[in-house]
């Protein structure tokens, strides 16, 4: 098991390399010039090519990328333009914040579509089954930045049980959290509820039966079990909205995160600490999705054979 | 008969917001970039239905115009997204080797990016427009339609009408454009449906976020934006267009849900 985790964990290497080959490319192969892009065109010509010189844009292709490679093996990141610290330093200051955030997301998430998605497919075509259809179809078209400054509307100004924004107490965390893991809760919730309807229309599950085992046991131990396996994969797919997310759910609630980092960088043109951040939160997607596929293995040998199997 | 009611649902959301889209310059009560700065910030009333916004514009016309921006970039991109996922995937599953190879790690490369994420950064470097919106959430879309087309080419390749026509001496590319690509029609059209309910949030998600449409144009996500300083004093600012984005795309979600069951299509959900 550890040797698959492991295994598992290194196949994303390529993967990663893949990503940050195309971060970088994003600076160097794009129309235009950056430096224009980041100072604007009005500006002294000293100052544009002090900047490339910074950058390092005057040396060539190749020499950038080897350079930029071997700064990521380091863990440097470069510098950031307008702070003038490092970017590692930056993103790890700004870190603790977003995995609470997409921790508490994620429970939230989690905390909707499994009692929902088991209700539901354990009543199919009750008024149960379409409430928790209709509200995952309603879930996944509510973009989060208008449910966030309708929870602030609702929950903040008009009732004042709960903060506005900012970071500090669990109080701030609620109303985050909610926003962020809404989404995925519906998709989670479908998920769940088709997988575990499968689950419940197979063999074993009517050996069960035949035997005495009651309903709930049924649910809970034999289809939840494996109804899991497509739910995880989902789980981990989704992560990456869930990290994206973050960008918009940190900006409506003003959360210390690296989304916020992220636009703060681009207003400011700060391109290495936009670089850095967008190459944090790939890393993030590329381990979950990895950590994914472990869980799957774990929960399923079989399936376990075939990710070790496939790359990437 | 599956999916009727969401297909009738999502169909009619949908066909309102054609016709709205199409004659904004009729339908809307006012010109969308008309201002009116003694009147800022006016709640809903009866000469602005859903009220004014910081500048006195009123928000009823600028909600119809949006329309027609989500609309349009929903349209373009998917249609681009469309024609260079669907020439990628279809070549790669029926030529196979190294070009399938190929083409199938250029999608998984883009697939290690959340997407949202990659269009942010693209559109952070490209500036931000809604011509670069567009440009970026193509350059992202199209993974989707291509594991989708090269999935189902794969399938179909080793069918018998694919066999008979060659026996025939019909030539590959022949083979290829006539008699698979047509295929595909169903699987991509119920895609498209989902890729474009994703591409009109993902406008709106750019727009919200400063890096989309840029004033005066009124686009949704931009309209939220602008009403974020204001909720407290006039919510109204922000309730209306965010409405406006979640019944488009519930209208699309219903119809691609309706579209899947009712075509009997294995291509995935939305959602």
């Amino acid at each position: 098991m550890l040797r698959l985790a492991l295994g598992r964990l290194v196949l994303t290497l390529p993967t990663m390399l893949a990503a940050a080959t195309l971060v970088f490319l994003m600076l160097h192969l794009v129309p235009g010039d950056p430096v224009d892009v980041m100072l604007g065109e009005s500006t002294q010509a000293a100052d544009r090519a002090a900047l490339r010189r910074t950058l390092g844009l005057d040396r060539p292709l190749a020499t950038q990328y080897g350079a930029f490679l071997l700064g990521l093996v380091r863990g440097d990141l470069g510098r950031s333009l307008v702070q003038g610290t490092a970017v590692a330093e930056l993103v790890a200051a700004r870190f603790p914040a977003t995995a609470e955030l997409t921790i508490a997301a994620l429970a939230v998430a989690l905390a909707l579509a499994f009692p929902l998605g088991l209700a539901a497919a354990a009543r199919p075509g009750t008024w149960l089954d379409r409430g928790s259809i209709g509200l995952a179809l309603l879930g996944v078209s509510v973009p989060s930045f208008w449910l966030g400054p309708m929870l602030i509307l609702l929950l903040s100004i008009h009732w004042r049980w709960l903060p506005v924004s900012g970071r500090g107490t669990w109080a701030h965390l609620v109303l985050p959290a909610c926003t962020l893991g809404f989404g995925m809760a519906a998709i989670l919730t479908r998920m769940t509820r088709a997988s575990v309807l499968e689950c419940l229309g197979e063999d074993y599950v009517r050996t069960a039966r035949a035997k005495g085992v009651g309903r709930l046991a049924i649910l809970t131990r034999h289809a939840l079990r494996n109804a899991l396996g497509p739910v995880v994969t989902i789980l981990g797919l989704q992560f990456g909205a869930l990290l994206a997310g973050t960008v918009i759910t940190e900006t409506i609630f003003a959360w210390p995160g690296i989304g916020r980092l992220l636009i703060d960088a681009i207003n400011q043109r700060d391109y290495p600490v936009v670089q850095g951040c967008v190459l944090v939160i790939a890393a993030c997607f590329v381990i979950a999705n990895a950590l994914a596929d472990v869980v799957n293995a774990w929960l399923d040998p079989r399936s376990g054979a075939a990710a070790a199997r496939s790359n990437g | 008969m599956r999916g009727s009611y969401r297909l009738v649902v999502g169909g009619w959301l949908i066909a309102v917001l054609i016709v709205v889209a199409l004659g904004a310059d009729r339908l809307a009560p006012y010109d969308p970039g008309a201002q009116a700065l003694s009147e800022n910030l006016a709640p809903p009333g009866a000469r602005h239905w859903l009220g004014q916004d910081a500048l006195g514009r009123d928000i009823l016309a600028r909600v119809i115009h949006g329309a027609r921006v989500s609309l349009a970039v929903g349209i373009i991109t998917v249609l681009v997204s469309l024609a260079i996922g669907t020439t990628i995937g279809a070549l790669a599953g029926f030529a196979g080797g190294w070009i399938d190879e190929l083409a199938m790690r250029a999608v998984d490369v883009l697939l290690a990016f959340p997407g949202l994420l990659l269009a942010i950064a693209l559109t952070s470097v490209l500036g931000p427009s809604l011509r670069n919106v567009v440009i970026a959430l193509s350059l992202i879309g199209w993974t989707g339609y291509a594991r989708l087309a090269r999935g189902e080419i794969v399938r179909l390749r080793e069918r018998e009408l694919v066999e008979a026509a060659r026996a025939l001496g019909v030539p590959e590319h022949r083979i290829l454009l006539r008699h698979l690509v047509p295929l595909l029609a169903t699987p991509l059209l119920v895609q498209a449906t989902f890729g474009m309910a994703a591409a009109i949030v993902a406008e709106a998600s750019l727009s919200f976020l400063g890096l989309g449409a840029q004033p005066p144009t009124a686009s949704w996500g931009a309209m939220l934006n602008d009403g974020r300083a204001f909720a407290l004093v006039a919510p109204h600012l922000t309730i209306f267009p965010g409405l406006a984005i979640m019944v488009t795309v519930l209208g699309l979600n219903c119809l691609g849900d309706g579209l899947r069951d009712r075509l009997d299509v294995r291509a995935p959900s939305g959602i």
